[in-house]
């Protein structure tokens, strides 16, 4: 049997390998000067003043695109909420306080609102410098665990409530949707970049809509992220099998 | 050779991922290939949009028109290659988590033995 599938691995590897290298061979080169996507996708980011032109085909020209990402994050974290609820076969323990060592507890803490502030910087200046809500989300919500590292879980779960982060998570997408609907009310299309003046370029309130999409990405990250911890953390930390059951 | 290694370093990666899903004998070992073989995807993507001498298309320090660029759109690509898959691997690691629970294993052969 597992002969029998290395066997069929080797064929088809082999295959597969035959046929990815021919087509890298296909491939323009790498490194050449041809890039009309690229050059038409600056150009439309300079016109709209929007600075960072990765957050302006994500989140002008590909707007509709990333309304998609959302959806599957959003639908992502409402699956793992559904997977790692509690079972009728199990009980919530609660959490022990542990000594934490003194330097990881003063560093943790130190670093704790730094990180915060920096997630926060991340997603303003998405349209100015890279960055923007996917990554400043990640960060601002990696931030609060910190405290998990510094101090314990009980002090985690009182700066997280959950509901909180759930309820934000779905307000998230519905402002991205809304702000994407005020395009069509506004005579225009769906997410279409043209609501609010472009403003002037390499400032914070740059690049229209962008700089507002962006914000909702973040949001949404960020407490979907908590959300995603806090479920997988619960699992491993509060939920436990009963005994003799 | 030098115009196309980036791309065969992709094709590599990816062939390696598919190496281990298929001998996996531990689904967390399993996402965690299958997470290789989607950081290929990456490098293919990045090697597509590279250009010599370019820099970040990024202008808030460069005066427009002074550097070329590399390609921002498979950059923003990546970006949503990456999200996508952080999501599918925390709802896989949520689904082992209750595969293990129940079963009591995580050998996919074993779990194949237990539906007889």
């Amino acid at each position: 049997m597992n002969r029998l599938r290395l066997v069929l691995l080797a064929v088809g590897g082999t295959g597969l390998a035959a046929l990815l290298v021919a087509a890298c061979l296909g491939l323009p080169g790498f490194g050449g000067r041809s890039h009309p996507y690229g050059a038409r996708a600056v150009h439309a980011s300079l016109t709209r003043h929007t600075a960072n032109t990765i957050a302006s085909v994500n989140f002008d020209q590909r707007a509709y695109d990333t309304l998609g990402e959302m959806s599957i994050l959003f639908a992502a974290v409402l699956g793992c909420v559904v997977l790692l609820r509690q079972a009728r076969d199990e009980h919530r323990a609660q959490p022990q306080p542990a000594e934490v060592a003194r330097p990881v507890r003063r560093y943790a803490l130190i670093v704790l609102p730094v990180a915060l502030v920096t997630g926060l910087y991340v997603v303003a200046h998405g349209q100015l410098s890279p960055g923007g809500g996917f990554q400043g989300g990640v960060v601002a919500a990696t931030a609060l665990h910190l405290l998990y590292l510094g101090a314990d879980y009980r002090a985690l779960e009182r700066v997280r409530p959950l509901a909180v982060f759930e309820t934000s998570d779905a307000l998230a997408v519905s402002t991205y949707l809304v702000l994407g609907a005020a395009g069509v009310l506004a005579g225009t299309s769906f997410l279409a970049n043209t609501l609010l003046p472009y403003g002037t370029f390499n400032t914070l309130s740059s690049g229209g809509t962008v700089p507002l999409l962006n914000a909702a990405v973040g949001m949404e990250v960020a407490s979907a992220v908590v959300v995603l911890l806090a479920n997988f953390l619960d699992q491993a930390v509060e939920i436990e099998e009963e005994h003799g059951s | 050779m030098m115009h196309v290694l980036p791309y065969l370093v992709a094709a590599y990666i990816f062939l390696t991922g598919c190496y281990g899903l298929a001998t996996s004998r531990n689904l967390i070992h399993a996402i965690g290939c299958l997470a290789v073989c989607q950081s290929s995807t990456y490098v293919l993507l990045l090697a597509v949009g590279y250009q010599d001498g370019a820099t970040a298309p990024v202008f808030s320090d460069l005066r427009p028109g002074s550097r070329p660029v590399v390609d921002p759109v498979v950059q923003a690509l990546t970006l949503t290659d990456i999200v996508v898959g952080a999501t599918v691997t925390a709802l896989l690691l949520a689904l082992v988590l209750q595969i293990a629970k129940r079963h009591g294993t995580v050998d996919p052969d074993e779990l194949r033995e237990l539906r007889g």
